[in-house]
């Protein structure tokens, strides 16, 4: 792999760019892989690259049935943080917002991490309450968060109204080192650094089942033919439940759309990321300009990727009174992605009823921001069988009753 | 948007009328249950892509429950029909097998 350098744009630029090579190289599937991943959006990408930079296995085949990065790794709002109020949440989302501050450097490829800040407002006495505990709880983990007054919150980010008369700001919980990442490149980045160390990225190949010797599982049909492996990742977030079924095993997820819609593109008007999860809307910049928008998810289940037209409503009825400038803005695009919510709103990493069957899901609203982190533990996981940050998160906790609970302090927005 | 007919009062009520309450036909198990049969009931659910059977709320309506045949897959709505029944009704059954031959859900097909 040639390596991406200011040197390489000089170099390119005198022979009118035909030097370039593809980012990662196109394959057809082997007849066996130590361990197949399914899912080749950030997470799955993310396990493969940490598989074989962590522990030197690189017969790893990550197989696709759409493209690349096309599922929900390219729907999010790109937001990175680690403000949760749980221990068990708060190590694999700072592990993960940690390893994007050198995510850059790590993959030689630019995913553009810009650690801008990031405010969750407090709109109601309950939200003060609970950001304040969520900051104390935050020190005690070490991960770096503050609470910050109303005129701080207007000091960071001029355009709001902090006085609106339905949803005064009170205050936030600030993160100064969360913000956002260009989302493509993070998933196009760990593909092309797990292609330079021999894996095969096999896209356009559907998994139509799960081959079992007994609990075992020795291999998965696809619409390419079948595939011999020793060990499995499913890593597939939406559709988590359907592929769980054709390993013959059941998980406690549903399935439901979320949305999120920007505006046409304007001047620079706030550099930091503000999530209101009081009205269910949060806020960025990109850096197109296009004032970046997400809301809730949908109340049914639902696997079109796409979402109910008066959650935008809500969503923009709300944003309105807290940014008066939105009022103006004419908005471009909208989409849908299907998340995978679990009763506690935490993720499941965890071995399966079927044996060398590991399971990456449950990720909910909030997965992007944990991409690096899920799949260094995740790989970490499926290397050793066991990871100090997937042990909370196996999916045989609720019959326990050891639900990691961000339901409450998170909010449904991620 | 999403429209269904409440068998209850017979409004054909827009989504913003209703709320979604989860999935139908759960089988509850109490204090004297298994772990399993308890964990199941409680936190393992249905979630196909294809023919689904829903609880609804017709919340700014008449504030009644009922039950809704629908595919995940499409947002089609096979029909509704009333809470208090175990399983859906044959004339529901009949219309999703007119449109999704072969279907099955938990135990019914």
């Amino acid at each position: 792999m040639k390596r991406y350098s200011a040197f390489a744009i000089a170099r390119e630029a005198f022979r009118q760019h035909s030097g370039w090579d593809r980012a990662w190289a196109k394959r057809e599937p082997k007849k066996k892989y130590d361990v197949i991943i399914v899912g080749a959006g950030g997470h799955g990408l993310a396990t493969a690259y940490y598989l074989g930079k962590n522990f030197g296995i690189t017969n790893v085949a990550v197989i696709e049935k759409g493209w690349l990065g096309g599922g929900n790794t390219g729907r999010n709002t790109t937001i990175i943080r680690s403000n949760y109020l749980q221990d068990p949440s708060a190590a694999i989302y700072e592990k993960s917002r940690s390893l994007y501050e050198t995510m850059s450097q790590d993959l030689n490829y630019n995913v553009m991490f810009s650690p801008r800040g990031l405010i969750m407002l407090a709109q109601t006495q309950h939200e003060i309450r609970g950001y304040q505990r969520t900051a104390h709880a935050n020190a005690l983990q070490g991960v770096s968060t503050e609470w910050i007054s109303a005129a701080r919150v207007k000091e960071l980010c001029p355009i709001m109204n902090i006085d609106g008369p339905r949803y005064p700001v009170l205050g936030g919980l600030y993160q100064a080192r969360g913000g956002t990442a260009r989302h493509d490149a993070v998933a196009w980045g760990y593909a092309r650094a797990c292609s330079d160390m021999g894996m095969d990225i096999i896209q356009q190949c559907e998994v139509t089942g799960v081959r079992k010797n007994g609990d075992k599982v020795v291999g998965v049909d696809t619409t390419k033919g079948p595939i011999d492996c020793d060990k499995l990742g499913m890593v597939v977030a939406g559709h988590a439940s359907v592929l769980a079924q054709k390993a013959g095993f059941r998980l406690p997820i549903e399935s439901v759309a979320l949305q999120a819609l920007v505006s046409e593109p304007i001047k620079p008007c706030m550099d930091v990321v503000v999530m209101a999860n009081t009205v269910h809307g949060y806020l960025s910049q990109s850096d197109k300009g296009e004032m970046v928008i997400g809301g809730g998810t949908d109340g049914y289940n639902n696997y079109t990727q796409r979402g109910s037209f008066h959650h935008v409503e809500e969503t923009v009825r709300a944003l309105v009174e807290t940014f008066p400038m939105l009022g103006r803005l004419k908005m471009l695009r909208q989409w849908g992605g299907i998340v995978d919510v679990t009763g506690d709103r935490s993720p499941i990493l965890s071995k399966t009823p079927v044996e060398g069957v590991f399971v990456n899901c449950g990720w909910g609203t909030g997965g992007f921001k944990a991409i690096p982190g899920s799949g260094w533990a995740m790989a970490e996981l499926m290397a050793k069988g066991h990871s100090p940050l997937t042990e909370e998160f196996n999916m045989f906790r609720f019959r326990e009753g050891k639900f990691i609970d961000e339901s409450v302090a998170a909010g449904v927005a991620h | 948007m999403l429209t269904l007919h409440c068998p209850n009062c017979g409004v054909h009520a827009d989504e913003t009328d209703l709320h979604a309450e989860g999935e139908a036909h759960l089988k509850r198990f109490g204090p004297d249950s298994s772990d399993d049969d308890f964990h199941d009931y409680m936190f393992q659910r249905q979630n196909p892509k294809g023919v689904h059977f829903e609880r609804w709320k017709h919340v700014y309506g008449c504030g009644k429950y009922f039950l809704a045949a629908r595919c995940t897959a499409t947002l089609e709505v096979f029909g509704t029909y009333s809470a208090q029944t175990h399983e859906p009704p044959q004339a529901i059954k009949d219309a999703i097998s007119a449109k999704r031959p072969g279907w099955s859900w938990g135990d019914f097909s």
